[in-house]
């Protein structure tokens, strides 16, 4: 498996064309060990690849480098291992291999990508809560990849769903990136789940290492779920190719005004398919719901509960966070009044402050 | 007579120490010798001193020449000692009789035409003057309106250094006049409440901030009012009392910064501070410490815009005042104490662009806004009080054109909340809520029953701190006030919960 490393690491070599080589060599170690004047012959590698792996030849290390990622429990798997993820197979361009920590998702549940913006609203991080929790509390595997915002909600609901989720990274398995997120990389593992890369241990995450990330997090699920997202957003980028790859893509509806939502919204526009719910989603791939992670608004509370006053508050809030002069405004209350009832809908769990002043509801 | 002395003053740090001023002139070799560990500043005074009395038109001899500064241990500085010494000589030449005024202090600069300049620092040397028992003070004409703010003093103002001498030979010279002294109605022209459109919640806590004295942070996108507010502060702060104006003054004084005409500070000092400025600009220092912005902000508001743009250990050096109410300077040969009680008003934009929480505009990414926020450490934020995040204006309210309350109307508000905390806290050395320690809590902010179940559970959902809790109280304690309200209720601590300053959790963005 050393020599599959060491191929494995060579970088600027389609996969398509690693994958011919070594299947005409038979194996990574006489790829290693070829004549200059037989690779030359090879007219399917340019010289630019050739030279790639002439020099790639002068790499000593990485034997020890591979000893050394078996000693961190990473698993390397070759496109030929029967462990080899079967979804990800499907797509022209998948990996040559793959490094994991932890699991692969299971083969015989259904995947689902919760992607989206790393800027995102309240709204957004609501969503890819509840549909990632719903989800996965009913067996659904959920795939992301780690980044701030949605990526992090939707590993975040399926871990309080009691779900396996699985992160796809664009650094090596053993950089946790963003840093913060070291919290959830660690819960993920303990939850069963798995962190997956293409790129060796160790790799810093760069920029041009994310697109690629993107086709096997797609690659890797049956749907995709984009809960928020400008025109703009790079997570478009996901659904373009998760449609090459002939996945279903659903959207999350924002509303109009909302530029974070416009990449969604013209989405469904386009023709993907519209979340409503989780249980319409269930509904629609034939999953029994178990009840037990109902999704929506104020689910186990009671407005009844809340004074008129608090209740005239309360109706004001949304999910877009609202400034306590704006509400006051709103509610025609005078402002020491708002503050007031806010801070009683704030210990009551009806409303969290986003920042100083500023409010959202919460179910 | 060949020996005189002469009563006069040295300024140290906010102090004053009294100087005696002595001459001898003597058949000799005509030298002139100063001693009594003097600065370069002083020893310069002999050649100003021996010029302006000869161009006064008094015969100076060739002789030889002695003047002693007393005490000697104290170093001398400034160009204060020129109008005594010039006395000592004229007294020892025996041109006038010092003895003839009684208890005389004698403070100025003299011009070599002989004309006297004025010093800084008189009503502090005139209050000591008193203390001392000395009945009258020869300061320079400029400097007397400032001096006659004592009016148990008989202050003359003199011009030049022959007026000085026919003082002393029995020409009378009208004591300055404090009544003479009439306000101007001048003032700078600064904004009104009622020009501010919309924000009621930034109004709302600058009016309880000012209310209990407690220090504020308004956060909010750039354009939405916050320099306005701040200065608006300045309109709705309460009277000063007398002595609190002689206090303020004092500092004023030391530095030089009274007016001529009107040298009673009679408004509470607003002092806005650049973000490029120094520690020792903030609270003060020098060789021979001088007061800062801290001190000359005493008794009134220290703003400072742009909080996360401050050097960090500048901001960290305010954290001791804050919590003392003045400030300790020391240096090998001495410790100076400054008063600083003053409230903090803070700005800051919420990021770096200024658009969050609203995600459509802000355009920063975590990393950025956690960096911006981390910019002021956490001990510092926790010695403010109240926190208000003003709103993105919108074209509502920059059409609307009904007028907010003005600010006289606020400060009248104010002015009767201040009245109540000083009839609670009479006789005691607290002036105000924000001055309560955790100790008078339980003496003046006692909580019912659903007063201490509520703030059980802010504790526990919000996760509040010790410190936090007790600002809250304090905070609690002058909305309870501004209600009429004997006992602080559920509503009051509600209201100061929503006003409180932002935590870690929200600062995690």
């Amino acid at each position: 498996m050393k020599y599959e490393f060491w191929f494995a690491g060579i970088r600027g070599i389609p996969v398509w064309k690693k994958i011919h080589l070594h299947e005409y060599m038979k194996s990574a170690e006489a790829v290693y060990y070829i004549e200059e004047t037989q690779l030359r012959k090879m007219e399917f590698l340019n010289e630019e690849e050739q030279n790639k792996i002439l020099q790639a030849k002068k790499r000593e290390d990485f034997k020890e480098q591979y000893d050394k990622m078996k000693e961190k429990g990473i698993r390397f798997i070759l496109w030929s291992s029967p462990e080899y993820p079967r979804r990800l197979k499907e797509i022209t361009d998948y990996p040559y291999a793959l490094y994991v920590k932890g699991n692969l998702p299971d083969e015989n549940r259904k995947a689902a990508a919760v992607i989206g913006a790393r800027r995102c609203t309240p709204y957004g991080e609501k969503y890819a809560i509840d549909f990632a929790r719903a989800l996965a509390g009913c067996g659904v595997e959920i795939i992301s990849g780690m980044a701030r915002g949605v990526d992090g909600m939707g590993h975040r609901g399926a871990l309080m769903g009691g779900g396996r989720t699985f992160a796809v990274l664009g650094s090596g398995v053993d950089v946790c990136y963003p840093k913060e997120h070291i919290g959830l990389y660690v819960d993920i593992l303990e939850q069963g789940g798995g962190i997956i890369s293409e790129q060796q241990p160790g790799t810093a995450p760069l920029p041009q290492y994310f697109p690629a990330r993107n086709r096997i997090i797609s690659g890797l699920s049956d749907a995709v779920l984009v809960m928020e997202a400008g025109e703009r957003s790079g997570s478009l980028i996901t659904v373009d190719m998760a449609l090459e790859q002939g996945r279903d893509v659903y959207a999350l509806p924002g509303p109009v005004n909302s530029t974070l939502s416009g990449g969604c919204n013209r989405l469904i526009h386009q023709g993907a398919g519209i979340l409503m719910s989780p249980e319409a989603l269930l509904e629609e791939w034939e999953i029994r719901d178990s009840g037990q992670h109902r999704c929506g608004r104020n689910t186990g509370k009671n407005e009844k509960k809340l004074e008129s006053a608090e209740k005239l508050v309360y109706s004001c809030l949304g999910l877009y966070p609202k400034n306590v002069d704006q509400l006051a405004a709103e509610t025609e209350l005078n402002v020491n009044e708002v503050v007031e009832l806010l801070v009683s809908l704030e210990l009551q769990g009806y409303a969290r402050e986003i920042s100083k002043n500023y409010y959202i509801s919460q179910a | 007579m060949s020996f005189s002395t002469i009563l006069s003053a040295s300024i140290e740090g906010l102090g004053v120490e009294m100087v005696r001023v002595e001459a001898d002139v003597s058949n000799g070799l005509p030298v002139f010798h100063m001693v009594g560990y003097l600065s370069s500043e002083v020893k310069e005074a002999g050649e100003r001193v021996r010029t302006a009395i000869k161009n006064s038109g008094y015969d100076y001899p060739p002789k030889r020449t002695v003047i002693n500064l007393s005490p000697a241990t104290l170093r001398k500085r400034g160009a204060s000692f020129d109008l005594p010494i010039a006395t000592a000589i004229l007294a020892s030449l025996g041109q006038i009789d010092v003895s003839r005024r009684g208890k005389c202090l004698v403070i100025g600069e003299l011009g070599l035409d002989g004309r006297v300049r004025k010093v800084p620092g008189i009503l502090p040397v005139v209050m000591e003057a008193r203390k001392q028992g000395i009945t009258c003070c020869i300061v320079p004409r400029e400097n007397a309106a400032e001096g006659a703010l004592i009016r148990e003093m008989k202050v003359i103002g003199v011009e030049t250094l022959t007026e000085t001498a026919e003082f002393f030979s029995g020409k009378e010279i009208t004591a300055a006049d404090v009544c003479g002294n009439k306000r101007k109605k001048t003032g700078e022209e600064r904004p009104d409440f009622s020009e501010i459109r919309g924000q009621e919640n930034v109004k709302r806590a600058a009016e309880i901030a000012v209310s209990g004295g407690h220090n504020l942070l308004m956060i909010g996108p750039p354009g939405s009012g916050k320099s306005m507010t701040a200065k608006c502060i300045a309109g709705i702060l309460p009277p000063l009392e007398m002595e609190e104006s002689l206090e303020i003054t004092k500092i004023y004084s030391v530095l030089g910064m009274v007016d001529e005409e009107e040298p009673l500070i009679q408004n509470r000092p607003f002092r806005e501070v650049h973000h490029t400025a120094t520690k020792a600009a903030l609270i003060g220092g020098g060789i021979i410490p001088r007061p800062g912005e801290i001190s000359l902000a005493h008794g009134g508001v220290l703003y400072l815009d742009e909080l996360p743009e401050f050097r960090k250990s500048v901001l960290e050096v305010l954290r001791q005042p804050l919590e003392e109410r003045n400030i300790q300077i020391s240096r090998s040969y001495g410790k100076y104490s400054f008063p600083a009680n003053f409230i903090l008003v803070g700005a800051m934009n919420p990021c770096p662009c200024g658009g969050y929480p609203d995600m459509e505009k802000c355009t920063c990414t975590p990393a950025q806004i956690q960096n911006y926020l981390s910019r002021i450490s956490r001990p510092f934020l926790d010695r403010i009080d109240l926190c208000a995040e003003a709103s993105r204006v919108k074209y509502e309210n920059l059409t609307d054109r009904r007028k907010g309350e003005s600010s006289a109307e606020i400060r009248e508000r104010v002015c009767r909340v201040r009245e109540v905390q000083k009839k609670r806290y009479q006789g005691t050395k607290i002036l105000n809520n924000a001055m309560l320690s955790g100790k008078d809590l339980d003496t003046y902010c006692e909580l019912g029953d659903t007063e201490k179940k509520l703030m059980e559970q802010a504790f526990s959902v919000m996760g509040l701190t010790a410190r936090a809790y007790h600002r809250i109280i304090k905070t609690a304690r002058t909305i309870a006030d501004m209600d009429s309200a004997e006992n602080i209720r559920v509503k009051h601590l509600k209201e100061a919960l929503g006003y409180r300053m932002v935590d870690g959790k929200y600062w995690r963005r």
